[in-house]
């Protein structure tokens, strides 16, 4: 497939705002008359519909919690990027921009990047009206700090808990329209599939969705002009993540099976600092902002008894001197230090860890606050990071003030997704991406405070504008039926789906398999990836796939709520996604960000990538179950930028 | 460690409930409480006792609010500052019986066993919980400077996870510190103050519609809430409420 990306002609600054003056607009009397769906509530949902609504289309938006609020941005801590340079540290558009593409180790977008950029800044206006409470300094003014893979304090935050504060900012943005009329909620709805209609020009559209009511287990049928994706990112195929249990991949991968194309799969990402696993049980793995890396020092003993001995708890990590501490990530990237990438401190974790360095179980290493106790007070670290310590300590059941926090790498986020153009609409007519369920701004690795930015890009001020472009010719279309063959189609389609699972009548439960197939993933396609590893990793998870099918237990019924139900048909979608991570995983013959291929590494354990044949995205097109996902590449071409190593050092 | 559960079962809204009894065995001190329920659910699909007990739950990691349950009869569990997911099982001793309920409120009906309905907490900020500015066209971000003490108190407010333990403490059902949670967060905001009076009006009009009771100041919500809001909040609503009929000059 040849792929279109529509990068706007012109300067790269200029390119945002020649879209804008000659794209096309619906005039205030016809948006009544189209109809969007938006399926997600995070950021990029929740923004992009109070945005749409309130420019007066015709929104339906759909989550499957209870309430909009409670979709999993609400748990990003650390803060949000934007371009203000209100501290004067140097700050710019352009250095956001250059710091992303860097970040993601120049395997994204330029023309994307580059609008993120320019309306970070909106961004911050646009949550402060809301009532966003982000942190202030004493003068009344909004204070910042760094986050990694940047040498400016360009973060803005709101405690610890940003996400929620940001979330709940578009929350009551979107709670506003649907009082106003302009926005249907529906919750407690997950959309099994979408439709997709042959208008009389041949061409397929997306026109609507099918869910499942998740209280009564009813199929519903939902139409529209325009469908927008926001499911977020599909991290939980590992089983273990930062990910909320209930994050899932399933509603892209549908639109994936229907024709969109999926790109570069395999660059999700690894959080350097979460709370280590624990046991066999574990649900989840909880995450230690990288905020905390501002103040914290991140270090393993330097000698191999020190680490045995705090291992089997006959030393403390607190009373190893500093002189056998070793500060790796100061030692080896002395100019970005503790706030390197997530990437590379993920790596270098692992590193210490795999040589035998590690504390507490062995895969874990420690986040100091001892010298920001001194140097600070412990009143001001309180201040800072306090909710975080708490929670800390209410799930280890250790003191951070008093020893240093154990931390270890988890799956986090998913750079990878629906592959969509600069105006954020898939290969699918009318199916629009936003937030991490697309995969366009971030490369092969984002940057902390980046998510946040983009999410809220994507809603407030990109789709209001490029759905718009793509809404001015459906006027023409009139309003559209959900009593076709096509819905008819789709709702079998989805009918087929639950009872597929439902008839398997094994012995296991499905999180059996989960679990099977996040330890295979994490082994063979984590951190650390190479040909031998990949190749074993899509046996096992085609192996595991075919005894799925054959083994799993769903109780209960169809028509009623029955979350284990919900489980196994996302489960089913997994093993596909999984096989397809692991296949982009082995054709990409370099290293790059999050994507680590042992074959291709420097003298000194860099990533090593190699442009010449690697600087493409890489979009794959389903073509049926177990066959061959066909790959169709969209070149990066660097005008602007001039590509770099990426140093750290 | 070995532990005897109660919980609350029940097939839907309409069905009556009742309490079952389980066992777990060999649990971990360091097993949360809804991975100790997780073992229960694989016990009882995989032996086909039963089917899985249902709870809400999300993010397990105390933030999305989904999840709620009343243990002990206590909300969230015996111990300060958490939620549900947050609970682990170092809190109990080896052999206790638990009792695991869900909220019980007029306004928040059963749908499953252990999951409730709190879409009236969406309705309540639906009505005015939040400042009316569309996308765009708004001021710089640093114009109107907000003081550091207005800031810490109104994130103090914000911080409220919507997860309705507030309700499911108070012996009339109250929602008064969810609501003056909102609207003190937004009455101490410059950005919040233009819509104060009408905004406390209205939020308070349809709390009461909805079926919430009223405040008898006993503040066993402030006692229970996961994310400690306090009760000044409560304060802060009746003097916006009062200010709203004797301050307001577009009331009606």
């Amino acid at each position: 497939m040849i792929l279109d990306s529509k990068i706007p002609e012109g300067p790269l600054s200029e390119k945002w705002t020649n879209y804008k003056a000659t794209q096309k607009l619906v005039n205030p009397a016809n948006k009544r008359k189209l109809n969007i769906i938006v399926v997600g509530t995070g950021l990029a949902g929740a923004s992009a519909a109070a945005s749409l609504g309130a420019l007066g289309f015709n929104v339906d938006i759909f989550c499957i919690q209870d309430s909009p609020r409670r979709a999993h941005s609400i748990a990003a801590q650390g803060g949000i990027n934007a371009a203000k340079n209100y501290q004067n540290d140097g700050d710019s558009v352009e250095r956001l921009f250059r710091d992303t593409i860097k970040g993601g180790d120049y395997r994204a977008r330029e023309a994307n990047v580059y609008r993120l950029a320019e309306v970070s800044n909106d961004i911050i206006d646009q949550c402060v009206a809301q009532g966003v409470p982000f942190a202030r300094d004493y003068g009344g003014l909004l204070d910042n700090r760094s986050f990694g893979g940047a040498q400016v304090s360009r973060t803005f935050y709101a405690r610890g808990q940003t996400g929620q504060q940001l979330l709940l900012g578009a929350y009551s943005a979107l709670s506003r329209e649907i009082a106003r009329g302009s926005v249907k909620l529906h919750e407690r709805q997950e959309m099994l599939e979408l439709v997709l209609v042959k208008d009389k020009d041949g061409k397929e559209r997306a026109r609507g969705i099918i869910t499942r009511n998740l209280v009564t287990g009813k199929l519903e049928r939902y139409a529209a002009h325009a469908v927008v994706l926001a499911t977020g990112g599909y991290g939980n195929v590992y089983y273990l993540s930062t990910n909320a249990m209930n994050s899932n991949g399933s509603a892209a991968w549908t639109c994936h099976k229907k024709g969109a194309l999926f790109a570069n799969p395999c660059y999700v990402q690894i959080h350097p600092t979460c709370i280590p696993v624990h046991g066999e049980y574990q649900s989840k793995l909880t995450l230690m902002s990288e905020s905390l890396r501002n103040d914290g020092r991140i270090w393993v003993p330097k000698k191999l008894e020190d680490a045995e001995a705090v291992r089997n708890h006959t030393k403390k990590p607190e009373d190893i001197p500093e002189e056998d501490r070793d500060y790796y990530l100061e030692r080896r990237y002395p100019a970005f230090g503790n706030l390197v990438p997530r990437d590379v401190a993920s790596r270098a974790a692992k590193e210490r860890c795999d040589a035998g360095y590690g504390g507490a179980t062995g895969l874990a290493v420690y986040l100091d606050f001892s010298d920001a106790i001194k140097r600070l007070g412990k009143d001001v670290v309180a201040q800072r990071y306090g909710n975080l310590f708490q929670m800390y300590q209410k799930i280890t059941d250790l003191n951070p003030y008093e020893t240093p926090m154990r931390i270890y790498p988890a799956i986090h986020y998913t750079m990878g997704g629906l592959w969509v153009d600069y105006e954020l609409q898939t290969t699918i007519p009318g199916l629009f991406a936003a937030g991490e369920a697309n995969f366009s701004d971030h490369g092969a690795n984002r940057l902390g405070a980046s998510a946040l930015m983009q999410g809220l890009a994507d809603g407030y001020f990109v789709l209001p504008y490029t759905l718009q472009n793509y809404l001015a010719d459906q006027i023409y279309v009139g309003g559209i039926s959900d009593q076709t063959p096509e819905f008819d189609e789709a709702e079998q389609k989805a009918l087929e789906k639950e009872q597929r699972v439902m008839n398997i009548h094994g012995t296991k439960s499905v999180d059996h398999f989960h679990k099977a197939l996040g330890h295979i993933m994490w082994e063979y396609v984590g951190m650390a990836r190479n040909t031998e590893s990949l190749n074993t990793a899509i046996q096992k998870i085609d192996e595991l796939e075919a005894e799925f099918w054959k083994d799993t237990y769903v109780p209960g019924t169809i028509d009623e709520f029955n979350p284990e139900l919900e489980k196994a048909y996302r489960l089913a979608d997994y093993f596909e996604l999984a096989h397809l991570i692991a296949t982009d995983a082995l054709h990409r013959e370099e290293s790059c960000g999050g994507h680590f291929r042992t074959e291709h590494q420097t003298e000194d354990g860099e990533t090593q990538r190699d442009d010449e044949k690697f600087m493409y995205v890489a979009a794959w097109e389903y073509k049926g179950h177990h066959q061959p996902e066909e790959m169709s590449r969209e070149d990066l071409n660097y005008e602007h930028i001039k590509i770099a190593k990426r140093n750290y050092k | 460690m070995n532990f005897t559960l109660h919980i609350w079962r029940q097939e839907n809204a309409k069905a009556k409930g009742r309490f079952e009894t389980y066992t777990v065995e060999d649990i971990s001190d360091e097993c949360s409480f809804l991975e100790m329920l997780d073992i229960l659910n694989e016990k009882l699909t995989t032996n086909k006792i039963a089917h899985p007990v249902c709870f809400d739950n999300d993010c397990r990691e105390g933030i999305c609010g989904m999840c709620g349950l009343y243990i002990n009869g206590r909300p969230h569990g015996n111990d300060d500052g958490i939620t549900t997911c947050q609970l682990h099982m170092r809190k109990f001793h080896d052999g206790d019986e638990i009792w695991i309920e869900p909220w019980r409120a007029k306004p928040f009906p059963v749908i499953k066993d252990l999951v409730v309905d709190r879409t009236a907490f969406d309705k309540i900020i639906q009505a005015g919980g939040y400042i009316s500015t569309t996308t765009g066209g708004v001021p710089d971000a640093n114009s109107i400077p907000v003081s550091k003490e207005q800031y810490e108190q109104a994130m103090d407010a914000a911080a409220c996870i919507g997860c309705g333990a507030c309700v499911a403490a108070c012996k009339n059902a109250s929602a008064m510190l969810f609501v003056g949670a909102k609207v003190s967060h937004l009455a101490i905001l410059p950005q919040g103050k233009v819509e104060a009076l009408d905004r406390v009006q209205k939020m308070v009009c349809k709390m009461d519609e909805l079926g919430f009771g009223s405040c008898t100041n006993t503040y066993a919500c402030e006692a229970e809430c996961p994310k400690q809001i306090k009760r000044q909040n409560i304060a802060r609503l009746n003097r916006q409420w009062i200010g709203s009929i004797f301050g307001n000059d577009h009331k009606k």
